[in-house]
Order: C-alpha cells, then structure tokens, then sequence
C-alpha cells in the first residue's frame, strides 16, 4: 500500500510538472494557446533536492531530543517506576480485559506497552505489545482467530494512547516553535475522544453475530484436553 | 478559560514527568547519570535510522506538491472537509496517517517547515500525528506475528476510532488554536 502512495507521488508530480512545462493557455482569446517551458520541470528538480537536503538536518535535530527521552525512560525502568504505573491503572484494566486473568503476563505486558504508548516512545511500545499479543494467544482456543482481548488491545494500541507526542514535539522544537510542547493539551483531548469511540465500537462489533469465533469441535475438545 | 487550562497542562506535563522520573530514580538508588547516558545512546541510532524513511517520504512529498499536483487533489477534496475546519494542507497528513507511520511524520515535518511551527496547519498535523496510529502496521505486524489470520472486528473498530481521532484533532486544534 505505501509503495502505490509513494509511486503516486513521487510519478505524479512529475508527469504534472511534465504537462506544465507545454504552457497550455486555455484562456486565450486565440483558441488554444501553448507556451513551452522547462521552468516548471527545474523548479520540480530543485525541490526534491532541497526535500532530500531538509529530511536529513530533520533527523539530526531529532537526535538530542530522542537520546533525552531514550535516557529518562530507561531511569523509568530501572527504578521500578514503570512497575509503579502498571499497577495503578491495574482497575481500568481488568475492566478492559474480562477475558484476561488479573494476574496473567498479558496484564503487564499491555500495561507496559500502553504506558510506553502514552509517553509517546513508539521504539519502546512495539517490543512490548508484540510480547503482549504472545501473551494473548496463550489464552486463545481458535489460533487463527483474534480474542475479543486481542481486539480491544489493537483498538487501544492503533487510537493511540498519547500523553506525550515526543516525536512530534521533537520536530517542532528543531523548526524552532515559540513553544514546541503546546500541542499535549490538545493532543489529550483528542486522543481521548478516538480511544473513547476505539473502546466502544469494539466492544459493541465483538457483540454482532458477523464477528462470533465459530469454534470447531476438534478445537474446544483439543483445549479442553489441555486444561486438563 | 478553557485555552488557559490547556495550556496550563502542556506547560507544566513534561518539567513534571521528567523531575518525577529523575526525582524516583534517586530514590530508589539507580544511578541516574549512568543508567540516563546507557538509555541516551540509543537515541542516535534511533534518528538515523529514521533517515531513509524521512528522504524517501519527504522527496515523494516534495516532488508531488513543487509540481502542483497536490494542490490539484487537495482542491478536489477540500469543499468535503472544509466544513469541519480542515485546511486543504492537512489532507495528505490524514490520507497518509493509517498506513505509514513514517510517511505521517515526513508530512508533519514537512508542514511544519513549509508553514513554520505556529501556523494552524502546522499544529494540526502535529496533534493528529500525536492523537492517531499507523492503524495498518500495527494490524499487519501484531496479528502476523502470533500468526492471527482472522482479525474479526479489530479492524473496522480501528479505523472508526482513526477517523474520530481525525476529526477529534481537527475541532480541537481549531477550538484551542483556530
């Protein structure tokens, strides 16, 4: 999907700057005029080497910001902080996951994953909710198919959780914002309303007859054999 | 009021979060200096390796947009999202959003250094960016590696709540900002 978006892009601007450099006039009084340059095709040139340019002075930017929050939150994980949080939000979780024992890794693992999410660290997040999505699938009784936890977990994980957008404040601090972190406010604000509306709908599809497990027999009779 | 209070929470959430961790970890013993430093290091490695993917997405934009192509599409669209406050700037970021977190940072950077940070639609960007996912990516690679074929309701569920939280950032921004 990305690799049709990308060749949009990247072939279509050049095809439009193609068609402008033949300086098509329609508005002429003398019927169609054309008035053919390579202006437009130069200005294209110049302006995917002045991207390529800018993408790298963005990274170099980033990269005292990204070692600031890579440094705070290992400290995090070290003095158990980490730790502290997973248990505080212990309630909200159990609600969340009715299907999950309280005390199972898949709890941790999440709540990690999901506090990795609110602090904005996508690096760190990953490695944790894929440990988490394991987790998951040891309580699974049909292996193909996703558990309702799993897909309340995807919702949570894709409406994105965000306390602190450290990237994004990243690079409005190296384009030099009068105030680069003005954006959390509101970014609360919203994601609270998409992880709102990601609970609910997925709460309520789980219900629908369109998206029960259809669970075979040599299935539930091979899980039970393993309970006992 | 309401612009004071958000403000106020964007002011104070990161000195705080920062002396609390600083502040726990000298607590608890770690030996912050170090364990910071081991931590920081990663941070080079983390920005470099978003470089290809910053030139890749960055060109395409740039090639798309100098040539006035975009402008074609974005007019196209923007009499459907005006009417919720979305400038026609702001388009690609949403288009792009679900399906490549990386192509999603390249437009924000993008924006913010064409129309500089304080601009409304620089803002904007930044809060979707913050607020939404790489709903795609997340999908594919989560369930692919338990070997889930059968997503069931996740996606749908997910793409509802990308569009809220695209909406959400939209009301928001131009409610605190606008």
């Amino acid at each position: 999907m990305i690799n049709t978006i990308w060749i949009v892009l990247m072939a279509g601007g050049i095809l439009v700057a193609g068609f402008q450099c033949l300086g098509l006039d329609y508005s002429s009084t003398a019927g169609l005029v054309m008035n053919p340059s390579f202006v437009p095709l130069n200005d294209l040139t110049k302006g995917l080497f002045d991207s390529a340019k800018a993408s790298v002075n963005l990274a170099m930017g980033l990269i005292g910001i990204m070692a600031l929050w890579l440094g705070l939150m290992r400290i995090a994980e070290e003095s158990g902080l980490v730790k502290i949080f997973a248990r505080a939000v212990r309630p909200i979780m159990i609600r969340l996951f009715p299907d999950v024992p309280e005390d199972h890794p898949a709890m941790g693992a999440m709540v990690m994953n999901i506090a990795a999410n609110m602090l904005g660290l996508g690096n760190a997040a990953t490695p944790l909710g894929l440990k988490a999505m394991q987790e998951l699938q040891t309580l699974n009784k049909v292996k193909d198919t996703a558990t309702n936890a799993m897909a309340t977990f995807m919702a949570l994980n894709t409406s994105s959780v965000t306390f602190i957008p450290a990237t994004v404040i990243g690079i409005r601090a190296a384009a030099n914002a009068a105030n680069p972190a003005e954006i959390i406010g509101p970014v609360i604000l919203a994601t609270g309303v998409s992880t709102t509306v990601a609970v609910i709908v997925v709460k309520l599809l789980q219900k629908l007859p369109k998206y029960q497990v259809l669970e075979p027999q040599a299935s539930s009779a091979e899980s039970a054999g393993e309970e006992v | 009021m309401f612009q004071g209070l958000i403000n106020g929470v964007s002011a104070v959430a990161i000195p705080i979060l920062i002396l609390a961790i600083v502040g726990h970890g000298w607590y608890k013993k770690v030996k912050v200096y170090e364990v910071f430093t081991e931590g920081a290091k990663e941070g080079f490695t983390v920005a470099v390796r978003i470089i290809p993917f910053l030139v890749a997405i960055l060109v395409a934009i740039g090639s798309f947009r100098s040539s006035g192509a975009l402008d074609l599409i974005t007019s196209l669209l923007a009499p459907m999202t005006s009417w919720i406050g979305m400038p026609g700037e702001v388009i690609p970021m949403a288009l792009m959003r679900p399906l490549s977190g990386s192509g999603a940072l390249g437009i924000v950077s993008e924006l913010t250094t064409t129309y500089g940070p304080d601009s409304l639609i620089a803002r904007m960007a930044a809060v979707m960016e913050g607020s939404t996912e790489t709903t795609f990516y997340i999908l594919a690679v989560y369930f692919g590696s338990v070997g889930v074929k059968k997503t069931r309701h996740a996606l749908p569920a997910a793409l509802t709540a990308d569009l809220a939280g695209i909406i959400a950032a939209v009301v928001v921004t131009q409610m605190v900002f606008g």
